[in-house]
């Protein structure tokens, strides 16, 4: 406690006064408008007085928020001037004095104590200000908010989209991650929570799980069912309360996989034949035959038609060496309604890669990757001849339609690509834990595809990766695919029409 | 030595009597008790009278007066003139002064030998106090004050003046009143010093609420006390000295 000047008396500072003794106790002091001395008057007034020097704050451990009366909550960590005007909200009293200083005294933040040091003015007897420092300490009480109490109710989501792919890898959804990012189709979700198949998105209101489903269907092949639970009804006034749930299903077929058509389908689809490798999976599934490019796309309605399991998926394809290639001519080439021009027909020799050395058996194949292949490449394809393969469709087949070998895709060396990879993508906060192997390993085959296809990262933001932009490049490539810089985005969303000029473009 | 006493519960004692060393004025109150606190202690040899100046109880503010003399505002009634002329000494000379600032008591102070009054006072009224008084009459402030007859207050042992004097105003003041001054306070703390206590050279009488380190320090620069000087004393002795040096 002590005085201060109070106005006027500016002038008279300068004099220098004689000591009178304090009225009280006796001590010399400079005269001062009470002329009693700082203790006496501390024992005679309490500037404090009608302030609590002790009070409690609530706060929420669920969500780590404070309350601030009465039914404000906000967040505020430890030592920060929300804390403070939280807690100088709940001391009464305040306004009858001056405030001049507030700030807090250190304590244990486990000892749920926060101490705030406050300096407050007061005009007492004969307009003399005294001013006063003082301590109040808040016990910190645990109090549950009430959004936490609705989660702890379980009462907290009204929807829930369950989005699932029966497939043994995760790129389906990877990819899907980044349409919602791009499209920011995630912005009223309370919660994403990844499940053993995919993944689940939590809404408070039915209407925005609807548009997230309509969202999917726009750009997956999918289906969907949806489903009500009954959790409250009321039957005087017919209201009643569900729960919405929309389960997803997105094709179980995807890029690589090796399928084999049901017949009508392939005769629907311009005559294709049956064995068909799968080249794109975006709004449709675009399939190419290999022997002679016939390609052809198929919608979501299409395949649920009649729907088929993929016949080979890329985890059984094998290593082989390419021993020749041999392009096939124009005049040559069979002919079909739709033909691929961006691939290349050809008549290739290829010996697997475990029979090196062993033995020189050759398997002659036509393929669509010409263009790609070189001799002495390596590519991955699959052996019909050694399959034992279970599958409706494949056993009607006659075997002269089935060729020894199917090449599906050229091999480039991972790590060296890896390497050379300068952008990199956005993630879901909290999804970026590439926690196993074969998650790793599917985004990088993530990455790949998108390396490999422009039409799947028309969907997709590619930005610039500042840590490796500047890493000297190698002369030595072996031609793999590569995203041009034009294609990456600074950290800044450039958010395009993606919805426009999708798979056609690229495959006439 | 120096005595408490309150006036029907306020402690403004030099607002309600005037004490000289030759005759004593009260005012006409309730109780007599504020009037046996003077009769007890000054007993016969100086008389205490009760008085009213213009109707009104406030003596002490309104008339100044010492051994020598008294002088009234012109607003005092005649009979109350001849009450007061009744009943002091003869050798008490008694004027009404023509003056405009009335409450004379505000305006001047003064002991046996010395005045201070208000600068702006009217040069007749200085006459009348030298004649009537028989004093040297200085024009001076207080701590800035002008009303000297409420914030000083000195007999002829020693005066006080309010804690806000500088210590330059002190030793002017000392040098041309030629008592001891001291800065001091009476009813815990206030600074209107004639207006909470009277003097007179061998008693005082301050307000209640005055505390005893108050009463200790007027006792001691208006020599009060019997006996020899206390430890206390000496020390505030040696506190003037450096002051004053």
């Amino acid at each position: 406690m002590e005085y201060l000047d109070s106005g006027g008396s500016s002038n008279a500072r300068q004099q220098h006064y004689s000591l009178i003794c304090c009225c009280r106790c006796g001590l010399h002091i400079e005269p001062n408008p009470t002329n009693m001395c700082v203790n006496c008057l501390r024992s005679d007034v309490d500037i404090t007085d009608g302030i609590p020097k002790t009070s409690a704050l609530s706060f929420c451990r669920g969500c780590e928020r404070y309350l601030q009366p009465p039914n404000q909550w906000v967040k505020a960590t430890l030592e920060s001037r929300e804390l403070l005007s939280v807690c100088l909200k709940k001391l009464k009293g305040l306004n009858k004095v001056k405030l001049v200083d507030a700030g807090f005294v250190w304590t244990e933040p486990h000892s749920m104590r926060i101490k705030v040091k406050l300096t407050v003015q007061k005009e007492v007897m004969n307009g003399a200000v005294l001013e006063q420092t003082f301590v109040v300490e808040f016990v910190v009480q645990s109090h549950m908010c009430d959004e936490c109490h609705r989660v702890e109710a379980k009462d907290f989501w009204r929807a829930a989209v369950q989005v699932r792919q029966k497939c043994d890898h995760k790129k389906t959804f990877f990819y899907l991650e980044q349409l919602i990012l791009k499209h920011r189709a995630h912005r009223s979700t309370v919660n994403i929570k990844p499940m053993a198949d995919g993944l689940d998105f939590f809404f408070t209101k039915q209407d925005d799980a609807k548009k997230m489903v309509e969202f999917l269907s726009a750009y997956v092949p999918c289906r969907f069912v949806t489903g009500r639970e009954l959790i409250s009804h009321d039957i005087r006034s017919n209201k009643f309360n569900y729960k919405h749930t929309f389960s997803v299903e997105i094709v179980p077929i995807c890029k690589d996989h090796i399928v084999c058509l049901p017949q009508k389908t392939a005769q629907q689809m311009g005559s294709i034949s049956q064995l068909c490798i799968v080249t794109r999976v975006t709004q449709t599934i675009h399939v190419i035959d290999p022997c002679t490019l016939q390609w052809a796309e198929m919608s979501g309605a299409q395949y649920w038609r009649q729907p088929f399991l993929a016949l080979v998926s890329p985890k059984h394809l094998i290593e082989y060496m390419v021993m020749d290639v041999e392009l096939v001519s124009e005049r040559d080439k069979p002919h079909r309604p739709r033909m691929s021009t961006k691939h290349g027909l050809a008549d290739v020799y290829v010996a697997r890669m475990s029979d090196l050395g062993i033995n020189d058996q050759q398997f002659h194949c036509r393929t669509h990757l010409g263009y790609l292949l070189k001799t002495g490449d390596t590519v991955l394809g699959f052996d019909f001849t050694n399959a034992n393969l279970n599958h409706a469709h494949f056993d009607r087949l006659k075997t002269d339609k089935v060729p020894d070998v199917m090449l599906v895709k050229k091999v480039f060396d991972r790590s060296k690509r890896m390497r050379r990879r300068k952008w990199r993508l956005e993630r879901f906060d909290g999804a970026d834990d590439l926690d196993t192997e074969s998650v790793t390993r599917d985004y990088n085959d993530f990455l790949d595809d998108l390396e490999e296809d422009q039409a799947i990262r028309e969907n997709v933001n590619i930005y610039k990766d500042p840590a490796k932009v500047l890493v000297e490049e190698d002369t030595d490539d072996e031609g793999a695919p590569q995203i041009s810089l034009q294609e990456m985005l600074e950290d800044l969303h450039i958010s395009e029409d993606a919805t426009g000029g999708e798979g056609a473009p690229m495959m006439e | 030595m120096a005595i408490r006493a309150q006036f029907e519960g306020n402690n403004e004692i030099g607002v309600f009597s005037k004490l000289t060393n030759n005759y004593c004025l009260v005012a006409i109150g309730g109780s007599e008790n504020f009037y046996s606190v003077f009769e007890g202690e000054l007993g016969d040899s100086v008389p205490v009278v009760h008085a009213s100046i213009a109707g009104c109880r406030v003596i002490g503010r309104m008339c100044v007066g010492n051994r020598h003399g008294l002088l009234v505002p012109n607003t005092t009634t005649d009979q109350e003139l001849q009450h007061i002329r009744n009943a002091l000494p003869d050798s008490v000379k008694i004027y009404r002064a023509e003056e405009k600032l009335s409450a004379l008591g505000n305006v001047i102070a003064c002991n046996d030998y010395v005045a201070l009054v208000h600068p702006d006072l009217d040069r007749e009224t200085e006459d009348l106090l030298v004649d009537t008084l028989n004093v040297e009459v200085f024009r001076h402030t207080v701590a800035n004050n002008v009303l000297v007859g409420s914030y000083a207050v000195f007999s002829n042992q020693g005066g006080m003046v309010p804690p806000k004097t500088s210590v330059e105003d002190l030793d002017e003041l000392s040098s041309l009143l030629q008592v001891p001054l001291v800065a001091g306070t009476v009813n815990r703390g206030s600074d209107v010093l004639a207006a909470g206590m009277v003097v007179n050279d061998w008693m005082a009488v301050c307000g209640h609420d005055t505390t005893s380190t108050e009463v200790s320090v007027l006792e001691s620069v208006f020599k009060l006390s019997d006996h020899e000087p206390s430890q206390i004393q000496t020390q505030m002795r040696d506190s003037l000295v450096d002051t004053l040096s």
